[in-house]
């Protein structure tokens, strides 16, 4: 393997793990508030997809341009998921929210499939990403250094929210104890609105990114993302956002150098997370970077 | 919660003999079926016995013992996929393994329908037995993700095993052994089961284990052994659930047995009532009915004011949006986990409905 095509490599797998990471986070946040696995959360990364993408090609908005209101609708729908799927259940047992959940998985999919139709459709990719650029003698597209260093800034608006802010405290109480805080005045429900807001928001640039990344779009696109995702933030310890972070970028290291280095292996690809989440749940259930927790009778 | 306190009905002569009536008319009927039904209501007729299996053993887990699983798809497909390979002949297997050879210890194997099929859920208990040893130490959320998991796993290793499962591609042309009297038979076998299941010490111990983990370990109930048996005997019933599918198609490959076949599955046992056996009855009955008449929605319409173009996928919509209304609105379903009795039809008298599952 030449120095070069080992710098490839090295930069697919931080912008797979930018991706993952991006996703994980959604699952992370809303575990961590309403202890519930968002069984939908990877349709809503095929959402935004596709919505930036008949943002380019019906309304021919430029590509910034659709991605923005891409990213708005997709945190609004975020947001009305939770209102209509999720809160009706909240004080239910967790299986029943869980069950809520697959069910808006499965809605969103057939939706996908209803309206967008189920034959893949090709993403036209932005010049300004897909232009290829030597340093030496490696070379790379720009949206694979572009999506890093997005991620990184998202990251920083992120961390800033959750802790400098008021409402990213009100985040922290809730996840901590619901019901204290709603006695200490936290309106939770605009809480846990917000939560999905935004984690639907990084979903949904996920999704796009992913579209400009791999291009070809299709309905059920977020399934395995979003499964390897929810996995990558149980690894880093779900409920906390550095852990998913870490989680995300883990497992997409891991996938490409896997397929880099052992081809014969690459048919498991998609097995390897989930040996991967058993490993993990069996050997430290509370994940890498997770608090351990006092099991409540 | 209190399933504790089930009702003992006092078997009336009357109801045992209301009982009788309704088997033997449905005896009847299912041979009529046999003889007078065109192919294809004959082939829904049979896949409401096979959904029967499969929601009963998915309840068993998720309603009796209260572990959510997500992998019985999995399941289904080993059982499928051995039941395939021990019963079809080396002719076929020839037939099937163009691209890569079959491995010489399965080419001559070839058995008759019965044992292949116990063997098939054998060797999917077997498989449930070690999964289910390690992942039932989880709990509600982690378990059904971790399930989930090793049914993904099951699937993609029968996708690249080649050599014994003939990867992608599946096989073809299994033999048509799914008989509308095999197919019966096994679901009143499996309805007869649960039923003396629920009744029995196992039984009761899976329920005080789903209602209160804490109190049955205090009881002296071995919380964990319970926990593995029914996941074990679970798979089993799986297993057979999908031989018996895989003959009935006569075609099987990796794709059929996604998340998707678990959530038609899981459709069916919460639109019953999670934790009825009767329930599961009437749901797999009225679902695999369901799926078949609703799948003119996804061909093109002709509604003589206007013709529709074809729309794939919103046989699936209406079915999801089914299944979260059923949960937002009536979480405990048709039944919740109360069970069929002849009294309870006497209250509603104008409901049909019966025990073996007939029509609803």
């Amino acid at each position: 393997m030449t120095l070069s095509l080992l710098f490839q490599h090295i930069v697919n797998a931080l912008s797979l793990g930018s991706l993952y990471a991006l996703i994980a986070i959604g699952y992370t946040m809303v575990y961590g508030i309403l202890r519930l696995i968002n069984f939908a959360h990877g349709d809503i990364f095929m959402l935004g997809a596709y919505v930036a993408f008949y943002g380019i090609t019906l309304v021919s908005l430029p590509w910034w341009a659709a991605l923005l209101v891409s990213i708005v609708f997709t945190a609004f729908f975020g947001v009305g998921l939770e209102r209509v799927a999720y809160k009706p259940l909240r004080d239910s047992p967790r299986i029943s929210i869980m069950i809520s959940a697959i069910g808006a998985s499965f809605l969103l999919e057939s939706l996908g499939v209803l309206i967008f139709g189920g034959r893949p459709k090709g993403v036209p990719v932005p010049d300004v990403l897909s232009r290829v650029i030597h340093f030496g003698s490696v070379s790379m597209v720009t949206i694979s250094l572009i999506i890093p260093l997005f991620t990184f800034a998202l990251l920083g608006v992120l961390l800033w929210i959750v802790n400098k802010t008021k409402t990213g405290m009100a985040m922290r109480a809730v996840s901590t104890d619901i019901e204290a805080a709603r006695l200490m005045a936290v309106d939770v429900n605009k809480i846990v609105s917000f939560t999905f807001g935004i984690g639907s928001l990084l979903a949904a640039f996920g999704g796009i990114m992913w579209s400009f990344k791999y291009p070809q779009l299709n309905p059920l696109m977020g399934v395995m993302p979003g499964l390897k995702c929810f996995i990558a933030a149980v690894i880093g310890g779900i409920g906390s956002i550095g852990g998913a972070v870490l989680g995300g970028f883990l497992l997409g290291i891991i996938e490409i150098m896997m397929v880099a280095f052992l081809p014969t292996l690459s048919g498991y690809r998609d097995a390897f997370a989930f040996i991967l989440l058993i490993v993990v749940l069996l050997v430290k259930p509370t994940g890498l970077l997770g608090k351990r927790q006092a099991e409540k009778v | 919660m209190n399933a504790v306190t089930q009702k003992k009905t006092i078997a009336l002569p009357r109801n045992r003999l209301y009982s009788i009536i309704a088997i033997v008319a449905f005896i009847l009927f299912a041979f009529i079926a046999d003889r007078f039904f065109d192919a294809f209501t004959l082939r829904v007729f049979n896949l409401c016995a096979i959904y029967i299996v499969l929601a009963l053993s998915l309840n068993l887990l998720n309603g009796f013992t209260g572990l959510f699983s997500l992998g019985h798809a999995g399941f289904m497909a080993v059982g499928a996929y051995v039941s395939a390979l021990l019963t079809m002949s080396p002719q076929l297997k020839d037939m099937n393994y163009f691209l890569v050879p079959i491995v010489p210890w399965l080419h001559n194997v070839t058995i008759p329908f019965l044992p292949a099929l116990i063997i098939a859920g054998l060797v999917a208990a077997l498989v449930g037995f070690l999964i289910g040893a390690p992942v039932l130490r989880l709990r509600d959320d982690y378990l059904a993700i971790a399930t989930l998991g090793f049914g993904e796993i099951i699937r993609v290793l029968i996708t690249n095993a080649q050599p014994i499962t003939n990867g992608a591609q599946g096989l073809k042309g299994l033999p048509r052994f799914s008989t509308t009297f095999a197919v019966w038979a096994v679901a009143g076998l499996m309805i007869l089961f649960m039923v003396l299941l629920m009744r029995s010490s196992y039984g009761r111990a899976m329920k005080a284990v789903r209602d209160d983990e804490l109190a049955a370990e205090a009881m002296g109930i071995n919380v964990f052994r319970v926990k593995v048996t029914s996941f074990t005997v679970s798979s089993f019933w799986a297993g057979v659930g999908g031989a018996l599918l895989g003959h009935m198609i006569t075609t099987i490959d990796p794709k059929m047995f996604t998340f998707m076949l678990t959530f038609n599955i899981l459709l069916i046992v919460v639109l019953g009532g999670i934790g009825s056996i009767s329930g599961s009855v009437i749901s797999a009955v009225v679902v695999t009915i369901l799926m078949e008449a609703l799948r003119f929605l996804d061909e093109p319409m002709n509604l003589v004011i206007f013709k529709t173009e074809g729309m794939p996928g919103l046989r699936m919509v209406v079915f999801s949006i089914l299944l979260m209304v059923m949960i937002i609105y009536r979480q405990r379903g048709l039944m919740g986990n109360e069970e069929f009795s002849w009294d309870m039809l006497r209250g509603l008298f104008v409901k049909k409905g019966r025990k073996g599952g007939d029509h609803v």
